[in-house]
């Protein structure tokens, strides 16, 4: 019945478009499942199967449904935590954190929302801990009141961030009404060089298609290279289509997502294991489907990538140099003399050359356990460059625990990182793990903003083994150069 | 949220391309629970330079935001509208927008126009030249008119409606229930339940 309808809706769209499709992508076919209502002229009504909150972007949510004297609608598929502003280490919150933290539990509390808070073992990134537990699974429809929500497609769902209307929306009707967003395909054939990571794919793709590149469409990430990578690894890229502008990011699922999910908390068990593959089998592009943009990369080709601007596009491999403004493209001018203002560098500079202040790795990009062991394997028996600061925060507090077991804490700590709890930490700022004006890190995390990880900070991107060995270093570095 | 038909008045020329949410309300500001308290975040570290354009007193008073390519990237934090509308803007007029951005903006009422990067430049330089230039957004019609400029923007049925209607989506989707109520029934049997 829903199909019929999506197939009609599709001939529709098509007449009037010009171009005629036959097949689904993957993203329309998990889209198409969830229609609960279409009527011409007006947005599609959703249906979401996971809604993710976190204290930062609800608290307004709850208290229009308050004033409104409306309830949450299924609280059984609702999930909150306390990730953006919690600290990481033994201080308490500062006391507008604390506010907004207590904030959280209280309407966890009242609306009936099942929330693992601080101290909570299952407490983490809200990205990192909903994957782990299992809760995110192929053919699912997520949204959370965060822009990194698009992480989830890594394993088949199609995932997306939401302004705090819409989680009002969501609270009150489990639905969402939205326009069906297009389609695009980011093939990425061939092999990855050894030193080369999930990060400086994403972070390639996004130096071709721009900050925009994406914009109204779901990125569906295909080819041998992905299929090749872990979970982990395309979780980092999934995380980072929001960067690319895009609506979210998929990879269909297989049998690495098969064999990543068997045995969690909340997956299925048993018979309803059985059934959930048959059909999470069936969520791939039909082969006669077509994409509204098509582009193709050859992982043969990437690099481990620096961001030497303040946007994830302004991006060089490792082996460049800080380019000139005038050699660039007109529009992109501009921005990049003022990027360089703000970045303090000079057009010409190697990379290698750039001295760094702060490393930090952590955030729902790169703080999954096999970021934390890669990262260790770089530092063990190293020492942290005299004067650097450099902060490890795993992305939950399941993946510290994992970690400790393996003792890879001991491997950070005796290099002279510090070891933290779970949460957002230097990503953003919200907690007090900032840099001070005018401090350079190397991070791991998704944003290169002016200001994002404090007032007057610069970040550059990197991958956790060119982070590891940039922290060693001091300036930025390859494992291999140490 | 409050309807809005027509946004007349004179507009800040931003210009710049890629300006990120961050940018417009930084992350320290968001530790707040209320929808209020935003206004001084706005912009809040291009502010401290004294030549930033929010700060030109020829420009005071300005209720329309002329930005380049790419406004509102990055973080779906709703509070760059709350911040834009607590500083007086009502609409914000660039080539393109962020795809969150441009939701969060309708859900609120702040009209988000994109124009031809042609449209916006003539329109920046028009505001440029003379602070007092007037710019007249008209939701109904789509279109964005002012001295020499008379350019149309595209804008679906149901957001057009939602802006001169001021409508509570909420009540909305509530009417849809029994739909809703269905479609539940016939969810499959796997999907996860967190408590």
């Amino acid at each position: 019945m829903r199909a019929s309808a999506g197939f009609a809706a599709r001939s529709i769209a098509s007449r009037s478009g010009h171009t005629f499709r036959v097949g689904s992508t993957l993203s329309e076919k998990v889209w198409e499942r969830h229609v609960v209502r279409r009527a011409a002229g007006e947005p599609d009504l959703v249906y979401v199967d996971l809604h993710l909150v976190h204290e930062v972007t609800s608290p307004q949510a709850f208290e229009g449904l308050r004033l409104a004297k409306r309830r949450v609608r299924r609280p059984d598929l609702t999930l909150a935590t306390m990730d953006h502003n919690v600290p990481t280490n033994d201080e308490p919150a500062e006391d507008i954190s604390a506010r907004q933290i207590d904030a959280m539990a209280r309407n966890a509390r009242e609306f009936g929302v099942r929330c693992y808070p601080m101290g909570d073992p299952n407490q983490g990134i809200v990205h990192v801990i909903s994957p782990q537990l299992g809760l995110t699974q192929p053919g699912m429809t997520i949204v959370c009141g965060d822009s990194h929500t698009s992480t989830h497609g890594a394993l088949g769902a199609l995932a997306w961030g939401i302004g705090t209307s819409e989680i009002e929306h969501v609270l009150a009707t489990q639905t969402i009404a939205q326009t069906k967003p297009g389609t695009m395909a980011v093939t990425v054939e061939g092999v990855l060089p050894a030193d080369c990571a999930a990060k400086d794919v994403i972070l390639g793709i996004i130096a071709r298609i721009g900050t925009a590149g994406g914009t109204g469409k779901v990125i569906e990430y295909r080819g041998a290279a992905i299929r090749a990578l872990s979970m982990e690894g395309r979780l980092t890229i999934c995380n980072m289509s929001i960067e690319a502008g895009a609506r979210a990011g998929m990879v269909a699922p297989d049998d690495v997502t098969f064999a990543w999910l068997e045995g969690r908390p909340f997956a299925p068990k048993g018979a309803l294991w059985e059934n959930a593959l048959d059909d999470w089998r069936s969520l791939v592009t039909d082969a006669v489907a077509s994409f509204d943009r098509d582009i193709t990369i050859d992982a043969g080709a990437l690099r481990p990538y620096v961001t030497w601007g303040t946007n994830p596009a302004q991006s060089v491999t490792i082996d460049g140099a800080v380019p000139d403004p005038d050699a660039l493209p007109a529009d992109a001018r501009e921005s990049a003399r003022r990027a360089l203002r703000y970045q303090e560098l000079v057009p010409g500079t190697p990379v290698r050359d750039i001295a760094v202040d702060a490393v930090f790795i952590g955030s729902c990009t790169n703080a999954r356990i096999e970021d934390l062991r890669l990262a260790s394997e770089v530092v063990r028996g190293r020492r942290v460059r005299s004067g650097l600061r450099a902060l490890v925060v795993p992305g939950s507090m399941r993946v510290k625990a994992d970690a400790e077991r393996e003792g890879l804490d001991r491997i950070f700590r005796d290099a002279g990182f510090e070891w933290r709890d779970a949460g957002c930490s230097m990503c953003l700022g919200m907690n007090p793990d900032v840099l001070r004006p005018g401090e350079r890190c190397a991070s791991t995390s998704n944003r290169n903003f002016e200001g994002r990880q404090g007032p007057g900070g610069r970040t550059h991107l990197v991958s956790p083994a060119v982070a590891a060995a940039t922290a060693i270093a001091g300036h930025f570095a390859l494992p291999a150069d140490l | 949220m409050e309807p809005v038909r027509v946004v007349t008045g004179r507009a800040l020329p931003l210009g710049r391309a890629n300006v990120d949410t961050d940018q417009i309300i930084p992350s320290h500001w968001l530790k707040r629970i209320e929808r209020t308290g935003y206004g001084l975040g706005l912009f809040e570290a291009w502010r401290k330079d004294p030549s930033f354009v929010l700060n030109d007193g020829r420009y005071r008073g300005a209720n329309i935001l002329i930005a380049g390519a790419n406004f509102g990237c990055g973080s779906s934090r709703e509070h760059a509208v709350w911040a834009l509308q607590e500083c007086g803007f009502r609409a914000v007029i660039a080539p393109t927008m962020a795809d969150i951005f441009k939701s969060n903006a309708i859900k609120n009422g702040l009209v988000p126009i994109e124009l031809s990067a042609d449209a916006v430049s003539r329109l920046l330089a028009a505001v440029q030249a003379d602070a007092t230039t007037s710019i007249t957004v008209d939701v109904a019609a789509r279109t964005v008119t002012a001295p020499g400029v008379n350019a149309s923007f595209a804008l679906a049925d149901f957001l057009q409606t939602q802006l001169i209607e001021g409508l509570d989506e909420i009540a909305l989707t509530l009417r849809h229930e029994r739909e809703i109520a269905a479609f539940e029934t016939k969810r499959a049997e796997w999907l996860p339940r967190v408590r």
